[in-house]
């Protein structure tokens, strides 16, 4: 599925370098640059879900959007902006459940509510 | 920082302050618009904060709320120098008194010798709302009002990028408006991060920079805003229920706040912070300042969101 490449995926690399920074880098360090550090890993560990999970989303983030007969987020906005939703704002905010749940899968799963 | 520097601004501190010796003086993280430092006179601490050179904006206003807070007994430091409008230091300044205590949510929220400040915070953060509420307005004169909706909704448009909830959390906070019962003296960011905790408990409110004029409740919105909650499990300062912080207000106020005036607030909170992250990835994104940790914050906006459809939705109460 990664083809041309080779393995490891871009995914197992990313896996390896956030192994570790944690392992060995994260211990070395304190203070400013151990936070910055975690940070850096935080972010890794978004760009591989973004990887593994991406496609996926963006399908559902289109159909999500198609049922409300919109073709990117920037049209569902303008459209909300001027009012076309106001009667039904709650279930549209249902409806777009989905596509928040999964950038947030990809940014903090732990965020989610169980 | 030269020693050198640092030489010369202990001798003009001395003069503003009319002692023979300033000693200690070092330099503190500030924020992005202001230097800190911290210095000693006559055996006693003391914080200077000034406007950092080549940034707009004074102090305007906030020495004279801080003081009138301290006044009413809110804790806060004491204000010792207002150099707002003084060119003794060069650029505008301000003296307090230092007060001892950790910042820093994690540390409050979970060290062991925090046990007992968490288990009367609440009841405190509540208190000193109702209390910096009752500043009487005309005792700072020049402190504006503010319309929160119409500044982050011009904020959002001016970013430029597409955020269907949180239009859809305008357009709903539009039709949703409470009726404001009082305009009065608001902290404008009063939450965990910004508040100084002892083993007692608050030993001071902190950075009074966006003090304005508005509804009270949007204090305590803001303070039960998901982010400010730094994990913890409830909603005030993620400590305390909404009755334990209410119980605490109606105490000093004599009117206990009202819950789903609180919730428009923290509805209000969550959008506001939601579009302060698209904000501080795109100090990152167009070169401002590049900085990971800025960037990272972009991938927060969507938290917000997730809080707002729950809020919204209302399958969180």
């Amino acid at each position: 599925m990664t083809a041309p490449h080779d393995r490891p995926t871009a995914s197992e690399l990313l896996e390896a370098l956030r192994e570790w920074m944690e392992g060995e880098l994260l211990p070395s360090l304190e203070g400013r640059l151990q936070f910055h550090t975690r940070v850096a890993i935080n972010s890794l560990d978004i760009v591989r879900r973004e990887i593994d999970l991406g496609a996926e989303q963006q399908l559902t983030h289109a159909e999500v959007l198609s049922t409300l007969g919109f073709g990117s987020d920037e049209e569902l906005a303008i459209a909300i902006r001027n009012g076309d939703f106001d009667s039904n704002l709650i279930s549209l905010l249902t409806t777009l459940r989905p596509i928040v749940e999964d950038k947030v899968r990809v940014s903090n799963p732990k965020y989610l509510r169980s | 920082m030269s020693t050198g520097g640092n030489h010369e601004l202990a001798q003009r501190l001395s003069v503003v302050l009319g002692v023979s010796d300033v000693t200690d003086l070092v330099r503190l993280s500030g924020g992005a618009s202001r230097e800190t430092w911290r210095f000693v006179a006559n055996g006693e601490s003391f914080v200077l904060q000034r406007v950092r050179k080549g940034t707009v904006g004074g102090f305007r206003t906030e020495p004279l709320v801080l003081a009138a807070a301290h006044h009413l007994g809110v804790p806060t430091p004491e204000l010792v120098i207002n150099g707002a409008d003084s060119d003794a230091l060069d650029l505008p300044f301000m003296i307090v008194r230092a007060v001892e205590g950790e910042t820093i949510a994690r540390k409050i929220l979970r060290d062991d010798q925090f046990a007992h400040a968490r288990s009367v915070l609440p009841e405190q953060l509540g208190r000193a709302a109702a209390l910096l509420h009752s500043i009487d307005i005309s005792s700072v004169p020049g402190l504006a009002a503010e319309d929160q909706v119409e500044r982050y909704r011009d904020a959002l448009l001016a970013l430029g990028e597409p955020h269907p909830v949180f239009e859809a959390t305008f357009r709903w906070l539009q039709h949703n408006q409470p009726e404001s019962i009082k305009q009065c003296v608001v902290h404008g960011d009063f939450r965990l991060g910004n508040i100084m905790v002892d083993s007692n408990g608050l030993s001071a409110v902190l950075d009074w920079e966006l003090a304005h004029v508005g509804d009270p409740m949007e204090d305590l919105g803001w303070l039960c805003v998901r982010a400010w909650r730094f994990g913890g499990t409830h909603p005030a300062a993620g400590l305390g229920t909404y009755d334990q912080l209410f119980d605490a207000y109606e105490s000093v106020a004599g009117k206990r706040p009202d819950h789903d005036v609180v919730r428009w607030w923290e509805i209000l909170g969550t959008l506001k912070w939601g579009i302060i992250c698209i904000s501080q990835a795109a100090t990152h994104l167009n070169g401002v300042v590049r900085s990971h940790e800025l960037a990272a914050i972009g991938r927060r906006v969507c938290e917000n969101e997730y809080d707002l459809i729950d809020l919204l939705t209302e399958s969180v109460v």
